[in-house]
Protein backbone atom coordinates (compact mmCIF):
# COMPACT_ATOMS: atom_id res chain seq x y z
CA UNK A 1 0.00 0.00 0.00
CA UNK A 2 1.09 3.48 -0.75
CA UNK A 3 1.90 5.60 2.05
CA UNK A 4 1.10 8.74 0.12
CA UNK A 5 -1.39 8.39 -2.01
CA UNK A 6 -2.85 11.41 -4.61
CA UNK A 7 -5.64 11.27 -6.15
CA UNK A 8 -6.26 13.72 -9.10
CA UNK A 9 -5.19 17.38 -7.00
CA UNK A 10 -5.89 20.16 -8.85
CA UNK A 11 -5.60 24.29 -7.68
CA UNK A 12 -5.97 27.23 -8.60
CA UNK A 13 -5.36 30.90 -8.00
CA UNK A 14 -7.76 32.84 -9.14
CA UNK A 15 -8.21 32.04 -12.43
CA UNK A 16 -5.43 29.98 -13.07
CA UNK A 17 -5.22 26.60 -12.78
CA UNK A 18 -1.86 26.00 -11.48
CA UNK A 19 -1.91 21.93 -10.84
CA UNK A 20 -4.02 19.95 -12.85
CA UNK A 21 -5.38 16.73 -11.85
CA UNK A 22 -1.87 15.26 -10.15
CA UNK A 23 -1.42 11.84 -9.46
CA UNK A 24 0.84 10.13 -7.15
CA UNK A 25 1.58 6.76 -5.60
CA UNK A 26 4.38 6.94 -3.28
CA UNK A 27 5.67 3.73 -1.95
CA UNK A 28 7.17 3.31 1.73
CA UNK A 29 10.65 3.34 0.95
CA UNK A 30 10.50 4.77 -2.54
CA UNK A 31 12.92 7.64 -4.10
CA UNK A 32 10.53 9.69 -6.02
CA UNK A 33 12.04 12.36 -8.55
CA UNK A 34 9.75 14.89 -9.61
CA UNK A 35 11.20 16.72 -12.63
CA UNK A 36 9.55 19.56 -14.56
CA UNK A 37 10.33 22.93 -16.29
CA UNK A 38 10.65 26.18 -14.43
CA UNK A 39 6.79 27.34 -13.43
CA UNK A 40 5.67 23.52 -14.03
CA UNK A 41 3.91 23.77 -10.42
CA UNK A 42 6.45 21.44 -8.87
CA UNK A 43 6.97 23.46 -5.72
CA UNK A 44 3.22 24.54 -5.63
CA UNK A 45 2.65 20.61 -5.48
CA UNK A 46 4.57 20.45 -2.58
CA UNK A 47 3.00 23.09 -0.47
CA UNK A 48 -0.18 21.22 -1.51
CA UNK A 49 1.19 17.93 0.04
CA UNK A 50 2.25 19.82 3.31
CA UNK A 51 -1.39 22.28 3.63
CA UNK A 52 0.32 25.54 3.15
CA UNK A 53 -2.27 25.69 0.56
CA UNK A 54 -5.20 23.56 0.41
CA UNK A 55 -6.37 21.54 -2.77
CA UNK A 56 -9.43 22.60 -4.80
CA UNK A 57 -9.98 19.39 -5.70
CA UNK A 58 -8.52 16.31 -5.35
CA UNK A 59 -7.82 14.24 -2.46
CA UNK A 60 -4.31 13.66 -0.46
CA UNK A 61 -4.13 9.92 1.69
CA UNK A 62 -1.38 9.75 4.15
CA UNK A 63 -1.01 5.80 5.02
CA UNK A 64 -5.29 5.48 4.12
CA UNK A 65 -5.88 9.17 5.72
CA UNK A 66 -7.50 12.06 4.34
CA UNK A 67 -5.06 14.64 5.10
CA UNK A 68 -5.91 17.39 2.59
CA UNK A 69 -7.96 20.57 4.30
CA UNK A 70 -6.13 19.74 7.46
CA UNK A 71 -3.78 22.72 8.77
CA UNK A 72 -0.22 22.36 8.04
CA UNK A 73 1.24 21.69 11.44
CA UNK A 74 -1.30 18.62 11.81
CA UNK A 75 0.30 17.43 8.37
CA UNK A 76 3.69 17.72 9.56
CA UNK A 77 3.12 16.14 13.17
CA UNK A 78 1.25 13.15 11.34
CA UNK A 79 4.81 12.64 9.68
CA UNK A 80 5.25 14.79 6.24
CA UNK A 81 8.24 17.04 6.81
CA UNK A 82 10.29 19.22 3.57
CA UNK A 83 12.89 21.45 2.96
CA UNK A 84 12.62 25.01 0.50
CA UNK A 85 13.89 25.64 -2.45
CA UNK A 86 14.91 29.12 -1.43
CA UNK A 87 16.10 28.28 2.07
CA UNK A 88 13.70 29.58 5.10
CA UNK A 89 15.76 29.81 7.87
CA UNK A 90 15.38 31.41 10.96
CA UNK A 91 18.41 33.94 10.25
CA UNK A 92 19.17 35.03 13.78
CA UNK A 93 18.63 31.71 15.51
CA UNK A 94 21.31 28.93 16.15
CA UNK A 95 21.58 25.87 14.44
CA UNK A 96 20.61 24.16 17.42
CA UNK A 97 17.36 26.35 17.75
CA UNK A 98 16.12 25.62 14.54
CA UNK A 99 16.70 21.13 15.36
CA UNK A 100 15.14 22.26 18.21
CA UNK A 101 12.37 23.96 16.73
CA UNK A 102 11.27 21.04 15.04
CA UNK A 103 10.65 19.16 18.51
CA UNK A 104 7.99 21.79 19.54
CA UNK A 105 5.40 19.29 19.91
CA UNK A 106 7.41 17.00 21.84
CA UNK A 107 8.55 19.45 24.51
CA UNK A 108 5.87 19.36 27.70
CA UNK A 109 7.39 21.73 30.48
CA UNK A 110 5.60 24.89 30.07
CA UNK A 111 6.03 27.78 32.45
CA UNK A 112 7.38 26.63 35.74
CA UNK A 113 10.01 24.80 33.57
CA UNK A 114 11.13 27.86 31.52
CA UNK A 115 11.48 29.68 34.29
CA UNK A 116 12.93 27.56 37.32
CA UNK A 117 14.77 24.73 35.23
CA UNK A 118 12.65 21.99 36.87
CA UNK A 119 13.89 18.12 36.35
CA UNK A 120 11.59 17.82 33.82
CA UNK A 121 13.24 20.51 31.72
CA UNK A 122 16.56 19.14 31.85
CA UNK A 123 15.83 15.89 31.29
CA UNK A 124 14.35 17.22 27.99
CA UNK A 125 16.71 19.58 27.03
CA UNK A 126 18.89 16.85 27.39
CA UNK A 127 17.39 14.11 25.57
CA UNK A 128 15.92 17.15 22.59
CA UNK A 129 20.42 18.47 22.89
CA UNK A 130 21.56 14.85 22.19
CA UNK A 131 18.96 13.67 19.32
CA UNK A 132 19.73 16.95 17.85
CA UNK A 133 23.44 16.61 17.80
CA UNK A 134 22.82 13.24 16.17
CA UNK A 135 21.04 14.70 13.55
CA UNK A 136 24.03 17.53 13.04
CA UNK A 137 26.64 15.28 13.59
CA UNK A 138 25.13 13.03 10.60
CA UNK A 139 24.94 16.14 8.17
CA UNK A 140 28.68 17.53 9.07
CA UNK A 141 27.46 20.68 10.65
CA UNK A 142 27.71 19.35 15.01
CA UNK A 143 30.56 22.22 14.99
CA UNK A 144 28.66 24.85 13.69
CA UNK A 145 25.35 24.18 16.43
CA UNK A 146 25.86 27.35 18.29
CA UNK A 147 25.97 30.05 15.52
CA UNK A 148 23.41 31.86 13.77
CA UNK A 149 22.23 30.50 10.82
CA UNK A 150 22.80 34.12 8.97
CA UNK A 151 26.78 33.91 9.26
CA UNK A 152 26.77 30.55 7.74
CA UNK A 153 27.95 29.59 4.17
CA UNK A 154 24.74 28.56 2.09
CA UNK A 155 26.04 24.68 1.78
CA UNK A 156 25.58 24.89 5.35
CA UNK A 157 22.48 26.55 5.38
CA UNK A 158 21.61 23.63 3.32
CA UNK A 159 22.44 20.76 5.78
CA UNK A 160 20.50 22.97 8.26
CA UNK A 161 17.30 23.00 6.90
CA UNK A 162 17.76 18.99 6.13
CA UNK A 163 18.56 18.23 9.72
CA UNK A 164 15.59 20.77 10.82
CA UNK A 165 13.43 18.73 8.37
CA UNK A 166 14.46 15.75 9.85
CA UNK A 167 13.96 16.25 13.09
CA UNK A 168 10.28 16.48 13.34
CA UNK A 169 10.82 12.73 12.54
CA UNK A 170 9.25 12.58 9.27
CA UNK A 171 8.29 9.38 7.53
CA UNK A 172 8.04 11.27 3.98
CA UNK A 173 10.34 13.44 2.89
CA UNK A 174 9.99 16.14 0.63
CA UNK A 175 13.44 18.01 -0.71
CA UNK A 176 12.93 21.06 -3.02
CA UNK A 177 15.64 21.17 -5.13
CA UNK A 178 18.16 20.58 -2.29
CA UNK A 179 21.23 21.10 -4.62
CA UNK A 180 20.48 24.50 -5.88
CA UNK A 181 23.03 26.50 -5.92
CA UNK A 182 25.78 24.16 -5.10
CA UNK A 183 29.35 23.14 -6.81
CA UNK A 184 29.90 19.65 -8.01
CA UNK A 185 31.71 18.87 -4.63
CA UNK A 186 28.99 19.78 -2.44
CA UNK A 187 26.43 17.81 -4.75
CA UNK A 188 28.38 14.66 -4.19
CA UNK A 189 28.18 15.47 -0.70
CA UNK A 190 24.27 16.03 -0.53
CA UNK A 191 23.90 13.01 -2.75
CA UNK A 192 25.91 11.29 -0.25
CA UNK A 193 23.55 12.42 2.78
CA UNK A 194 19.96 11.74 0.73
CA UNK A 195 21.46 8.41 0.30
CA UNK A 196 22.00 7.76 4.04
CA UNK A 197 18.79 9.73 5.98
CA UNK A 198 16.66 7.42 3.04
CA UNK A 199 19.17 4.38 4.43
CA UNK A 200 18.90 5.21 8.30
CA UNK A 201 15.40 6.63 8.47
CA UNK A 202 13.66 4.46 5.88
CA UNK A 203 12.23 7.82 4.67
CA UNK A 204 10.53 7.76 1.79
CA UNK A 205 11.54 11.13 -0.34
CA UNK A 206 9.97 13.12 -2.96
CA UNK A 207 12.29 15.03 -4.97
CA UNK A 208 12.33 18.14 -7.10
CA UNK A 209 15.77 18.54 -8.48
CA UNK A 210 17.03 20.75 -12.13
CA UNK A 211 19.96 18.32 -12.23
CA UNK A 212 18.89 15.32 -14.38
CA UNK A 213 22.26 13.63 -13.41
CA UNK A 214 21.09 13.87 -9.68
CA UNK A 215 17.29 12.83 -10.31
CA UNK A 216 18.69 9.69 -12.38
CA UNK A 217 20.90 8.66 -9.88
CA UNK A 218 18.96 8.78 -6.54
CA UNK A 219 15.21 7.67 -7.86
CA UNK A 220 12.92 4.65 -8.11
CA UNK A 221 10.90 6.49 -10.21
CA UNK A 222 10.65 9.72 -11.70
CA UNK A 223 7.12 11.88 -12.45
CA UNK A 224 7.88 14.65 -15.06
CA UNK A 225 5.09 17.84 -15.08
CA UNK A 226 4.91 20.30 -17.52
CA UNK A 227 1.86 23.33 -16.65
CA UNK A 228 0.78 21.79 -14.15
CA UNK A 229 -0.03 18.51 -15.77
CA UNK A 230 1.58 15.14 -15.35
CA UNK A 231 3.01 14.42 -18.83
CA UNK A 232 4.91 11.10 -17.92
CA UNK A 233 5.86 8.86 -14.93
CA UNK A 234 8.49 6.11 -15.39
CA UNK A 235 11.62 4.54 -14.41
CA UNK A 236 14.92 6.82 -15.03
CA UNK A 237 15.62 5.09 -17.96
CA UNK A 238 11.85 5.76 -19.37
CA UNK A 239 11.59 9.33 -18.83
CA UNK A 240 15.44 9.41 -20.38
CA UNK A 241 13.62 7.98 -23.86
CA UNK A 242 10.38 9.77 -23.21
CA UNK A 243 9.87 12.49 -26.52
CA UNK A 244 7.26 14.34 -24.45
CA UNK A 245 9.77 15.32 -21.47
CA UNK A 246 12.32 15.82 -24.49
CA UNK A 247 10.06 17.84 -25.35
CA UNK A 248 8.59 20.05 -22.38
CA UNK A 249 12.86 20.57 -21.66
CA UNK A 250 14.71 20.69 -24.52
CA UNK A 251 11.77 22.38 -26.90
CA UNK A 252 11.46 21.46 -30.15
CA UNK A 253 14.33 19.85 -32.18
CA UNK A 254 14.45 23.73 -33.87
CA UNK A 255 14.25 25.11 -30.45
CA UNK A 256 17.28 25.92 -28.29
CA UNK B 1 20.40 68.98 41.23
CA UNK B 2 17.38 67.89 43.19
CA UNK B 3 15.05 68.77 40.43
CA UNK B 4 16.68 67.15 38.14
CA UNK B 5 16.74 63.91 40.00
CA UNK B 6 13.19 64.73 40.76
CA UNK B 7 12.06 64.85 37.23
CA UNK B 8 13.77 61.42 36.72
CA UNK B 9 11.90 59.56 39.15
CA UNK B 10 9.05 60.91 37.93
CA UNK B 11 10.06 60.16 34.40
CA UNK B 12 10.78 56.65 35.16
CA UNK B 13 7.21 56.10 36.40
CA UNK B 14 5.46 58.30 33.05
CA UNK B 15 7.64 55.60 31.52
CA UNK B 16 6.67 52.39 33.07
CA UNK B 17 3.49 53.23 30.96
CA UNK B 18 4.60 53.63 27.78
CA UNK B 19 7.46 50.92 27.88
CA UNK B 20 4.89 48.02 29.12
CA UNK B 21 2.01 49.29 26.12
CA UNK B 22 5.18 49.72 23.14
CA UNK B 23 5.81 45.85 24.51
CA UNK B 24 2.19 44.16 23.22
CA UNK B 25 2.69 46.32 19.72
CA UNK B 26 5.91 45.38 19.10
CA UNK B 27 5.28 41.42 19.80
CA UNK B 28 2.38 41.71 17.40
CA UNK B 29 4.23 43.64 14.66
CA UNK B 30 7.21 41.26 14.61
CA UNK B 31 5.24 38.27 13.95
CA UNK B 32 2.21 39.82 12.25
CA UNK B 33 4.07 42.27 10.15
CA UNK B 34 0.58 43.83 11.88
CA UNK B 35 -0.04 47.51 13.89
CA UNK B 36 -2.54 45.94 16.45
CA UNK B 37 -4.09 49.87 16.83
CA UNK B 38 -6.20 48.97 19.40
CA UNK B 39 -3.96 48.06 21.89
CA UNK B 40 -4.13 51.31 22.90
CA UNK B 41 -7.98 50.64 24.02
CA UNK B 42 -6.86 47.49 25.39
CA UNK B 43 -5.14 49.28 28.10
CA UNK B 44 -7.42 51.17 28.74
CA UNK B 45 -10.03 47.94 28.60
CA UNK B 46 -7.22 46.90 31.22
CA UNK B 47 -7.95 49.78 33.67
CA UNK B 48 -11.15 49.30 33.58
CA UNK B 49 -11.21 45.92 34.16
CA UNK B 50 -8.97 47.00 37.54
CA UNK B 51 -11.29 48.99 38.49
CA UNK B 52 -14.09 46.02 38.55
CA UNK B 53 -11.51 43.60 39.93
CA UNK B 54 -10.54 45.28 42.72
CA UNK B 55 -14.18 46.66 43.72
CA UNK B 56 -15.14 43.22 43.85
CA UNK B 57 -12.16 41.90 45.67
CA UNK B 58 -12.96 44.80 48.01
CA UNK B 59 -16.61 43.83 48.30
CA UNK B 60 -15.80 40.46 48.87
CA UNK B 61 -13.06 41.06 51.62
CA UNK B 62 -14.65 43.76 53.69
CA UNK B 63 -17.96 41.51 53.84
CA UNK B 64 -15.57 38.96 55.40
CA UNK B 65 -16.13 36.32 52.44
CA UNK B 66 -12.31 35.96 52.06
CA UNK B 67 -10.84 38.85 54.29
CA UNK B 68 -7.71 39.41 53.02
CA UNK B 69 -4.71 42.49 53.49
CA UNK B 70 -4.93 45.74 50.90
CA UNK B 71 -1.85 44.93 49.48
CA UNK B 72 -2.65 41.56 48.42
CA UNK B 73 -6.26 43.27 47.07
CA UNK B 74 -3.79 44.97 44.77
CA UNK B 75 -1.32 42.19 43.87
CA UNK B 76 -4.81 39.81 43.01
CA UNK B 77 -6.29 42.65 40.52
CA UNK B 78 -3.13 42.79 38.39
CA UNK B 79 -2.87 39.58 38.17
CA UNK B 80 -6.59 39.07 37.79
CA UNK B 81 -7.23 41.77 35.71
CA UNK B 82 -4.12 40.77 33.18
CA UNK B 83 -5.73 37.55 32.89
CA UNK B 84 -9.07 38.52 31.76
CA UNK B 85 -7.85 41.25 29.48
CA UNK B 86 -5.63 38.42 27.55
CA UNK B 87 -9.08 37.45 26.24
CA UNK B 88 -10.28 40.62 25.31
CA UNK B 89 -6.73 40.78 23.07
CA UNK B 90 -7.09 36.74 21.85
CA UNK B 91 -11.11 37.73 20.92
CA UNK B 92 -9.77 40.94 19.02
CA UNK B 93 -7.17 38.71 17.24
CA UNK B 94 -9.73 36.08 16.39
CA UNK B 95 -12.28 38.13 15.44
CA UNK B 96 -10.65 41.15 14.04
CA UNK B 97 -7.81 40.03 12.37
CA UNK B 98 -7.22 36.19 11.87
CA UNK B 99 -10.25 36.70 9.04
CA UNK B 100 -7.39 39.08 7.48
CA UNK B 101 -4.46 37.15 8.06
CA UNK B 102 -4.08 37.04 3.99
CA UNK B 103 -6.06 40.75 3.14
CA UNK B 104 -3.03 43.76 2.61
CA UNK B 105 -1.94 45.12 5.90
CA UNK B 106 -4.06 48.38 5.32
CA UNK B 107 -7.41 46.68 5.60
CA UNK B 108 -6.08 45.14 9.09
CA UNK B 109 -5.05 48.66 10.00
CA UNK B 110 -8.25 49.94 9.72
CA UNK B 111 -9.84 46.71 11.74
CA UNK B 112 -7.61 47.97 14.51
CA UNK B 113 -8.74 51.50 14.71
CA UNK B 114 -12.19 50.56 14.53
CA UNK B 115 -12.26 47.82 17.32
CA UNK B 116 -10.85 50.72 19.07
CA UNK B 117 -13.93 53.12 18.49
CA UNK B 118 -16.09 50.17 19.30
CA UNK B 119 -14.07 49.64 22.45
CA UNK B 120 -14.43 53.12 23.31
CA UNK B 121 -17.84 53.71 22.87
CA UNK B 122 -18.85 50.04 24.01
CA UNK B 123 -17.62 51.41 27.46
CA UNK B 124 -19.69 54.46 27.25
CA UNK B 125 -22.51 52.51 26.62
CA UNK B 126 -22.02 50.43 29.40
CA UNK B 127 -20.97 52.50 31.79
CA UNK B 128 -22.10 56.16 30.84
CA UNK B 129 -19.81 59.09 30.74
CA UNK B 130 -19.33 59.19 33.89
CA UNK B 131 -15.31 59.20 35.13
CA UNK B 132 -14.42 56.08 37.50
CA UNK B 133 -11.94 56.30 40.07
CA UNK B 134 -9.71 53.83 40.75
CA UNK B 135 -9.78 52.46 44.50
CA UNK B 136 -7.01 53.35 46.96
CA UNK B 137 -5.99 50.44 48.31
CA UNK B 138 -2.60 51.47 49.83
CA UNK B 139 -1.57 54.51 51.19
CA UNK B 140 0.71 56.87 49.73
CA UNK B 141 3.84 57.00 51.57
CA UNK B 142 6.75 59.59 50.93
CA UNK B 143 9.99 58.97 51.28
CA UNK B 144 12.72 62.17 51.41
CA UNK B 145 15.45 61.69 49.87
CA UNK B 146 17.42 64.74 50.19
CA UNK B 147 15.05 67.25 48.69
CA UNK B 148 13.69 64.18 46.25
CA UNK B 149 10.29 63.10 46.49
CA UNK B 150 10.06 59.34 46.13
CA UNK B 151 6.59 57.46 46.51
CA UNK B 152 5.80 54.02 47.78
CA UNK B 153 3.51 53.80 44.52
CA UNK B 154 5.89 54.79 42.23
CA UNK B 155 8.99 52.55 43.04
CA UNK B 156 6.29 50.07 43.20
CA UNK B 157 5.14 50.96 39.60
CA UNK B 158 8.34 51.08 38.56
CA UNK B 159 9.48 47.61 39.98
CA UNK B 160 6.13 46.08 38.85
CA UNK B 161 6.61 47.30 35.03
CA UNK B 162 10.60 46.32 34.82
CA UNK B 163 9.68 42.78 36.68
CA UNK B 164 6.97 42.00 33.61
CA UNK B 165 9.55 43.01 31.18
CA UNK B 166 11.72 40.70 32.59
CA UNK B 167 9.48 37.89 33.00
CA UNK B 168 8.91 38.59 29.20
CA UNK B 169 12.09 38.16 27.87
CA UNK B 170 12.43 35.03 30.14
CA UNK B 171 9.51 33.83 28.45
CA UNK B 172 10.16 34.56 25.03
CA UNK B 173 13.63 33.02 25.89
CA UNK B 174 13.27 29.89 27.23
CA UNK B 175 9.54 28.42 26.41
CA UNK B 176 9.19 26.59 23.09
CA UNK B 177 6.39 29.66 22.52
CA UNK B 178 9.07 31.85 22.98
CA UNK B 179 10.43 30.38 20.68
CA UNK B 180 7.88 30.16 18.42
CA UNK B 181 7.76 33.81 18.23
CA UNK B 182 11.36 34.29 17.59
CA UNK B 183 11.20 31.97 14.68
CA UNK B 184 7.87 33.79 13.53
CA UNK B 185 9.15 37.04 13.02
CA UNK B 186 12.21 35.63 10.93
CA UNK B 187 10.04 33.36 8.77
CA UNK B 188 6.57 32.70 9.26
CA UNK B 189 5.93 29.74 6.66
CA UNK B 190 7.89 26.95 7.83
CA UNK B 191 7.22 27.69 11.41
CA UNK B 192 4.02 25.45 11.02
CA UNK B 193 6.26 22.24 9.42
CA UNK B 194 7.71 22.03 12.38
CA UNK B 195 4.54 20.99 13.73
CA UNK B 196 3.83 24.28 15.62
CA UNK B 197 0.18 25.83 15.86
CA UNK B 198 0.80 28.99 14.78
CA UNK B 199 -2.91 30.47 15.64
CA UNK B 200 -2.17 29.17 19.00
CA UNK B 201 1.03 31.32 19.36
CA UNK B 202 -0.56 34.01 17.91
CA UNK B 203 -3.48 34.33 20.05
CA UNK B 204 -0.95 33.93 22.70
CA UNK B 205 1.04 37.01 21.62
CA UNK B 206 -1.90 38.98 21.62
CA UNK B 207 -3.13 37.63 25.04
CA UNK B 208 0.41 38.50 26.13
CA UNK B 209 0.48 42.28 24.85
CA UNK B 210 -2.91 42.42 26.38
CA UNK B 211 -2.32 41.45 29.31
CA UNK B 212 0.86 43.90 29.64
CA UNK B 213 -1.25 46.84 28.75
CA UNK B 214 -3.74 45.86 31.86
CA UNK B 215 -0.96 45.83 33.70
CA UNK B 216 0.02 49.44 32.81
CA UNK B 217 -3.66 50.31 32.99
CA UNK B 218 -4.16 49.29 36.52
CA UNK B 219 -0.58 51.10 37.28
CA UNK B 220 -1.47 54.14 35.63
CA UNK B 221 -5.18 53.89 37.68
CA UNK B 222 -2.52 53.32 40.71
CA UNK B 223 -0.38 56.99 39.71
CA UNK B 224 -3.85 58.86 38.53
CA UNK B 225 -6.70 57.09 40.16
CA UNK B 226 -9.74 59.11 37.26
CA UNK B 227 -9.81 56.59 34.09
CA UNK B 228 -12.20 57.68 31.26
CA UNK B 229 -12.82 56.21 27.65
CA UNK B 230 -11.06 57.79 25.82
CA UNK B 231 -7.46 57.28 27.91
CA UNK B 232 -6.12 55.02 25.57
CA UNK B 233 -6.14 56.69 22.95
CA UNK B 234 -3.26 59.32 22.72
CA UNK B 235 -1.50 56.75 25.30
CA UNK B 236 -1.60 54.44 22.85
CA UNK B 237 -0.28 56.27 20.00
CA UNK B 238 2.65 57.08 21.76
CA UNK B 239 3.63 53.62 22.96
CA UNK B 240 3.55 52.78 19.46
CA UNK B 241 5.86 55.28 19.09
CA UNK B 242 7.81 53.63 21.90
CA UNK B 243 7.82 50.36 19.45
CA UNK B 244 8.80 51.84 16.27
CA UNK B 245 11.50 53.86 18.22
CA UNK B 246 12.68 50.45 20.12
CA UNK B 247 12.91 48.12 16.54
CA UNK B 248 10.42 46.00 15.67
CA UNK B 249 10.22 42.88 17.98
CA UNK B 250 12.95 44.24 20.19
CA UNK B 251 11.72 43.85 23.57
CA UNK B 252 14.89 45.32 24.88
CA UNK B 253 14.25 48.10 22.15
CA UNK B 254 10.40 48.43 23.49
CA UNK B 255 11.50 48.95 27.07
CA UNK B 256 14.06 51.64 26.48
CA UNK B 257 12.29 53.89 23.97
CA UNK B 258 9.03 53.85 26.32
CA UNK B 259 11.40 54.96 29.31
CA UNK B 260 13.00 57.56 26.45
CA UNK B 261 9.69 58.70 25.89
CA UNK B 262 9.26 59.63 29.32
CA UNK B 263 12.04 61.10 29.58
CA UNK B 264 11.82 63.50 26.91
CA UNK B 265 8.53 64.39 27.51
CA UNK B 266 9.30 65.03 31.35
CA UNK B 267 12.22 67.08 30.82
CA UNK B 268 10.80 69.03 28.22
CA UNK B 269 8.03 70.12 30.16
CA UNK B 270 10.93 70.92 32.55
CA UNK B 271 12.62 73.26 30.13
CA UNK B 272 9.65 74.72 28.18
CA UNK B 273 5.95 75.59 28.76
CA UNK B 274 4.25 72.15 29.57
CA UNK B 275 2.06 73.21 25.88
CA UNK B 276 4.49 72.86 23.75
CA UNK B 277 5.96 69.69 25.66
CA UNK B 278 4.30 67.02 23.01
CA UNK B 279 5.61 68.98 19.69
CA UNK B 280 8.72 69.41 20.82
CA UNK B 281 9.53 65.99 22.55
CA UNK B 282 7.65 64.45 19.48
CA UNK B 283 10.31 66.51 17.18
CA UNK B 284 13.14 65.36 18.71
CA UNK B 285 11.79 61.55 18.35
CA UNK B 286 11.28 62.45 14.45
CA UNK B 287 14.43 63.56 14.34
CA UNK B 288 15.98 60.12 16.18
CA UNK B 289 13.80 58.50 13.69
CA UNK B 290 15.21 60.50 10.93
CA UNK B 291 18.38 59.10 11.52
CA UNK B 292 17.65 55.69 12.80
CA UNK B 293 14.64 54.87 10.49
CA UNK B 294 14.12 51.22 11.92
CA UNK B 295 14.27 52.39 15.76
CA UNK B 296 16.97 50.82 18.43
CA UNK B 297 17.35 47.45 17.40
CA UNK B 298 15.98 46.95 14.15
CA UNK B 299 17.03 46.23 11.09
CA UNK B 300 17.01 46.84 7.37
CA UNK B 301 15.06 43.27 6.78
CA UNK B 302 11.06 43.03 6.39
CA UNK B 303 10.19 39.19 7.22
CA UNK B 304 8.88 37.17 3.72
CA UNK B 305 5.75 36.70 5.34
CA UNK B 306 4.25 35.00 2.55
CA UNK B 307 5.64 32.22 -0.38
Amino acid sequence: MPILEVRNMSHDFGGLRAVQNYSLDLEPGQIRGLIGPNGAGKTTIFNLLTGIYVPTEGEVMLNGTRINGLPAHRIASMGISRTFQNLLLWRHMTVLEHVKMARYSKIRYGLAGAFFGTPKRKREEAEIAERSYGLLEMMGIRHLADQVVLNLPYGAQRRVEMARALATEPRILLLDEPTAGMNPEELVQIMEIVRKVHKDFGLAILLIEHRLKVVMELCHKIQTVNFGELIAEGTPEEIQNDPKVIDAYLGKENVG
Amino acid sequence: MAIFLQNLVNSLQWGSFYALIALGYSMVYSILMLFNFAHGDIFMVGGYIGVGVSFGLLALSSSGILAIPNWLILVLTILFSMFLTSFVGMIVERVGYRPLRNAPRASAAITGLMIGIILETGNLILLGARRVSFPSLIETATYDLGGVFVTNKKIMIVAVSLLLTLALHQFIRRTKWGMAMRAMAFDFVAVPLMGVPVNKVIALTFGIGSALAAAAGILFGIAYPVLDPYMGVLFGWKAFVAAILGGRGSILGATLAGFLLGFTEIFVAMIFPSTLRDLIAYSIILLILTFRPHGFFGEPYSARLRL
